[in-house]
């Protein structure tokens, strides 16, 4: 049995627990589901900066990760409807639900500039913590070639938001 | 200077330009395709986004800077020869380059 633990997630400088914790080679329909699930929570840390922040560097970064993960996810579901997969919740998406509720909690007691900079340093750990696992176990892990596909696409578009949220970061010094 | 003078001056200096083209570059799988290599001031790059998220072209030295939604197509008239790297600034990782040369007509002319 393969065992696999990619870092944790960062919230607010403070290592929370491992994100990413596989006992066993994760099914198609649990790949969709933690893929699915990771792009719906950014999409709730995006609408958190949008009613928290008042800085127009951060909202456009929030409404950009708001669009491209609802587009994402949308094309996800389209994908399991056609390939009739039914994503499949599991620890891993259990894992990485309850790291983000605790990394909004943190966020929430924070306001203004304090703010602006936890989220976007949770948006440079969260985006690298995800896609080491879209690189390292959920593309080499699924069996079907579209699922795979869109994974594929799937990290270089985080991969673009992880480089845009680390230019984010080093404007708001 | 009558009208007929000005006309004859603008037929003069049009002698030998060709039409300006209208090259094509999708967008695609998060990447832009290969730049033209043909392109001279003057002509035009039309890019189509195919993906489900937007775009920006945006050329590094600030020439340009245009937002590309989902399914649509954007044209830009590149109105100076030179060498213009360009990105998408939502998705920096996205990156490309376009070589555009002086129109015949030009060289010799400073």
């Amino acid at each position: 049995m393969r065992r696999q633990i990619i870092a944790g997630v960062i919230a607010t400088g403070v290592v929370t627990g491992a994100a990413f914790a596989q006992s066993a080679k994760p099914s198609d329909p649990e790949i969709a589901h933690i893929a699915y699930t990771a792009g719906a929570l950014d999409v709730e840390a995006a609408k958190q900066a949008l009613a928290k922040s008042r800085n127009p560097l951060v909202r456009s970064f929030a409404e950009e990760m708001l669009r491209d993960h609802e587009a994402v996810n949308r094309q996800a579901l389209d994908l399991c409807k056609t390939l009739n997969v039914t994503p499949a919740d599991n620890d891993t998406s259990k894992s990485l639900t309850k790291a983000a509720a605790d990394t909004r909690a943190k966020l929430a007691t924070l306001d203004g500039a304090a703010f602006d900079r936890a989220y976007v340093a949770n948006e440079i750990a969260y985006h690298k913590t995800v896609n080491g696992a879209l690189a390292t176990v959920l593309i080499p892990s699924s069996s079907n070639a579209e699922l795979r596909k869109l994974l594929q696409t799937g990290l270089k578009l985080f991969q673009g938001h992880e480089l845009h949220a680390e230019h984010t970061a080093a404007q708001l010094k | 200077m009558t009208w007929l003078a000005l006309l004859a001056a603008f037929a003069a200096g049009s002698a030998g330009r060709t039409p300006a083209k209208v090259f094509t570059i999708t967008i695609s799988e998060m990447a832009f395709s290969a730049a033209p290599t043909s392109v001279v001031a003057g002509d035009a790059i039309e890019w189509t986004n195919r993906d489900v998220v937007a775009h920006t072209v945006t050329a590094k030295n600030g020439a340009w800077d245009v937002t590309v939604a989902p399914g649509k197509t954007v044209r830009i008239t590149m109105k100076s020869a030179g060498t213009f790297d360009y990105f998408c600034r939502f998705h920096p990782n996205m990156t490309s380059r376009i070589v555009v040369k002086r129109p015949k007509w030009q060289h010799g002319n400073g």
